[in-house]
Order: structure tokens, then C-alpha cells, then sequence
């Protein structure tokens, strides 16, 4: 059994991402918190390319960006997999996917600045959950179906950092009246024992994004 | 299946549409390719991508597929008698998907910043993070062909496609800013490789003329100054 490092960061969703997954499947692997004001020489040798988190090192190989690695795990592991097999439902995965990372930057971009800026974002996060409500999730417990598969863990952020950032802005976004499915998602997705007993701590989350926000705001 | 059962939605000068051709051509899937207007979106398009309402949208029986990267995974995935264009290994894949990204996320970017240039000062910008990009890509070249002559090795593979599809730009851009992208002393790999790629079968008549994308953006750029 080759060896599976994770080198990641406690408050990113991305480097959860991978960590979910690794719960998911059972997969045992060595976790190294990584300091990104200070990187270490292993992260960028793995990662020359961005310097960042999360990255996969699996028998001595790196694998980078959290989707191209929750991409790859159903290859050695495919027990429990994160994807359908069906070649037109993986394509509807893949969309949502895609869709979680293009367009999630704007809870972002509402947590990060104020005035006219963050109202923009926050009509452009309003547009972006009624899209996934909407059109998204159905009827369906996860997004892949019975089981937490993909889309659930790139939606993962949704579930718990977005209450911390609405929290710490207050603004609200995720009103259960608006978004029954999703809010109800948010519920499921945290019961599953693998997301449950791997989250961020909450009072930790608040406390760091709060000093990270003043940090922001008071940079030109 | 017949043609009537697989529609490509999209315009011939987009790289993104490009990449589906290409795809479909590789695997000799026969498609119906129904000409759209240039600027505006037709019903059936709106229709099939109501998230993002862009081409190319691909419809195989009545399913739309969209974004350009996953309809490429798709054709591989659905038509699995033809040429692979992922690799087998997983981690080979995890390679050219990590490229992919990089193409998409980083490269293009700059080189469209290059395009839309309009100082000297903002062209040198964009050409020199154009080439940075260009020499990571030609390592990736190099890790990816092991030798051969396309990122997916004997065959055209997902990396080939991603960068390949907008060969046709990469030379606009470089007609429109006097400038040599692909050059033969710094990525003399990425050159051979361009060569390659157009020649081959599947994608020759796919990638519009350079002059013909020239005088495309010569257009919208008036336009878009005009309004």
C-alpha cells in the first residue's frame, strides 16, 4: 500500500475537500498542516506551479487543485466513488463541480469587501444559490444521489464556511424559506459521520476569519 | 447512431467549440453542426445551458452537455471504441486534467490580455507573463510526450486539445502585438508540438485561418469601441 500524504491548511474548504474524501473512502494518509505566510520547501517542490494547498502526495507523486485530485482518487480507490458511472451523469457532476469553483468566488469577494462592492457580491451569491436550489439538487438527499459524491464536497464550503462569513458580515443569504433544499442539504451533509467528525472548529473559523477580514480591509 | 443524434451548438472561431470538433473528429462520431449567429444566443443554446447560456453546448439524443472540457470527457468517456483521449493511468490523468486547469485558469487569460493590449507598457505585461506560462507549458510538454510528439504521446490526447484548440488565436495574438509566442529557441518542443497538431487528421478544417481570427477581432474591437 503505497503511502497518501495530505498537505493542506484547518480553515480551507479546498484542502477539506480532499480530507472528506480520504474519510469517505477510508483511505489512511499522513495530514501535514501547512503555513502558507511561511510555505514549506516540500509544498512548493510538490506544487512549483501555484505554491498552494491542497496537494495529494501519493507513492512519492504529487497531485494538485482539489478537484483534479478528488478526480483522481476514484482511480486507485474506486470503492465508495466520488463519481456516477454513467458517462452523461459524470458530465452533469463535472458541470456542478465546475460550477461550485467558477462562481463560489463571490461569497468570497461578499466576505471580503464592503460597500458597493460587497453588495454586488452579495446579489451575485443570492443568484448563484438560487441557481443551485433551483436547478442543482432536486428532490435528491446529496447531490450524488444516496451517497455524498463530488459535488457535495465541492459545495462543501456552503455547509460551514458560509455561515461563519454571514456570521462575521451579518448578512444572511441562506434563509431556509429561500433555499429549503439547500438548507436542508447543509443539515444532511454535516450529519454524514465522515463530514461530522472532520470539520473546522466554529469558534476557531470565527475568531481567524474575523482577524483575516480586518487584515484585508486594511490593505490598500 | 445517426448524425441527427449528436448536435454541436457553437461557432466555428471559438477555440472552446474548436475542442469538440476535434474530440467528435478523433473518435469519428458524425455531427450535425447547425450554423449560429456570431453575438447572439439562439433559443436552442439559451434552452440547453440555462446556467450559463454559452456554446458550445453539445446535445447527444436530447441531453444537453456543456462547458467544452467536459463534453471532451464525455465523448471520451461515452464513445469508448475510438482513440482515448484522457490517458489510462490515473495519475497520467491527473496530469493532464492539472494542465488543462492551467490552461483555462492562467494562460488564456494573459494571452487575451495580450490581445486587448493598448499600451506598450500593458503589452510587455502580458507577454511576459504569456511566456512564463508558455515555458511551464513547454516542461509540461516535455513530462507529458515522454518523447513523443503530443502531450498524450502517439496520439492527440486532453492537454492537446486544451491548448491546441486555440493554436489559431495564439498566432492572431502574436500578428496583432508583433510578437513571436511559440519560439523556436525557448519552446522549440511547443513549436514541433503545433506542427504536429495541425497537421493531423482530426483537426485540419477545424481551427479557422489566423488572418481570418485577425480581422475577427480588428471587428469586435471597433464594435465594442463604437457602443
Amino acid at each position: 500500500m503505497e503511502e497518501v500524504k495530505l498537505l493542506g491548511t484547518w480553515s480551507s474548504p479546498f484542502s477539506y475537500r480532499v480530507l472528506w474524501a480520504l474519510e469517505l473512502k477510508g483511505i489512511p494518509y499522513q495530514y501535514t498542516e501547512e503555513d502558507l505566510y511561511n510555505k514549506s520547501p516540500f509544498l512548493v517542490k510538490c506544487n512549483p506551479v501555484h505554491k498552494k494547498i491542497p496537494v495529494l502526495v501519493h507513492g512519492g507523486k504529487p497531485i494538485c487543485e482539489s478537484m483534479v485530485i478528488l478526480e483522481y482518487l476514484d482511480g486507485p480507490w474506486p470503492h465508495n466513488p466520488l463519481l456516477p458511472s454513467d458517462p452523461y451523469e459524470r458530465a452533469v457532476a463535472r458541470f456542478w463541480a465546475k460550477f461550485a469553483d467558477d462562481k463560489g468566488t463571490v461569497i468570497w469577494t461578499m466576505f471580503r469587501s464592503t460597500g458597493e462592492e460587497q453588495k454586488e457580491a452579495v446579489k451575485g451569491s443570492l443568484e448563484m444559490l438560487r441557481t443551485i436550489e433551483d436547478l442543482a439538487l432536486g428532490d435528491k438527499k446529496f447531490f450524488g444521489g444516496e451517497r455524498i459524491g463530488m459535488v457535495d464536497l465541492a459545495f462543501g464550503a456552503l455547509a460551514h464556511w458560509l455561515g461563519v462569513f454571514e456570521e462575521i458580515v451579518g448578512i444572511r443569504l441562506l434563509e431556509p424559506e429561500s433555499f429549503p433544499r439547500l438548507h436542508k442539504w447543509t443539515k444532511n451533509f454535516k450529519e454524514e459521520p465522515a463530514i461530522k467528525e472532520n470539520l473546522p472548529d466554529k469558534d476557531k473559523m470565527l475568531s481567524n476569519f474575523r482577524c483575516l477580514r480586518e487584515k484585508l480591509l486594511a490593505s490598500p | 447512431m445517426a448524425a441527427t443524434d449528436v448536435k454541436l451548438l457553437g461557432v466555428g472561431p471559438s477555440p472552446y467549440v474548436n475542442r469538440v470538433q476535434i474530440a467528435l473528429n478523433l473518435k469519428s462520431v458524425n455531427y450535425e453542426f447547425p450554423e449560429q449567429t456570431m453575438g447572439s444566443k439562439s433559443e436552442l443554446v439559451l434552452k440547453s445551458n440555462p446556467v450559463h447560456k454559452k456554446i458550445p453546448v453539445l446535445i447527444h439524443g436530447d441531453k444537453p452537455i456543456c462547458e467544452s472540457l467536459i463534453i471532451v470527457q464525455y465523448i471520451d468517456e461515452f464513445w469508448t471504441s475510438g482513440p482515448s483521449i484522457l490517458p489510462s493511468d490515473p495519475y497520467d490523468r491527473a496530469l493532464h486534467r492539472f494542465w488543462a486547469a492551467y490552461i483555462d485558469d492562467k494562460l488564456s487569460p494573459v494571452m487575451r490580455e495580450l490581445r486587448m493590449a493598448e499600451t506598450e507598457e500593458a503589452k510587455q505585461v502580458a507577454l511576459d507573463r504569456s511566456s512564463e506560462g508558455l515555458a511551464l507549458l513547454e516542461e509540461a510538454f516535455t513530462e507529458c510526450s515522454k518523447g513523443k510528439s503530443f502531450f498524450g504521446g502517439d496520439n492527440i490526447g486532453y492537454v492537446d486539445i486544451a491548448f491546441g484548440s486555440s493554436l489559431g488565436w495564439v498566432r492572431a495574438s502574436e500578428k496583432l502585438a508583433g510578437v513571436t509566442l511559440l519560439d523556436q529557441a525557448k519552446t522549440p518542443g511547443l513549436v514541433s508540438w503545433a506542427h504536429n497538431f495541425s497537421s493531423h487528421q482530426a483537426v485540419k478544417g477545424v481551427i479557422p485561418e489566423t488572418d481570418k481570427l485577425v480581422e475577427l477581432f480588428k471587428m469586435f474591437q471597433a464594435k465594442a469601441k463604437a457602443n
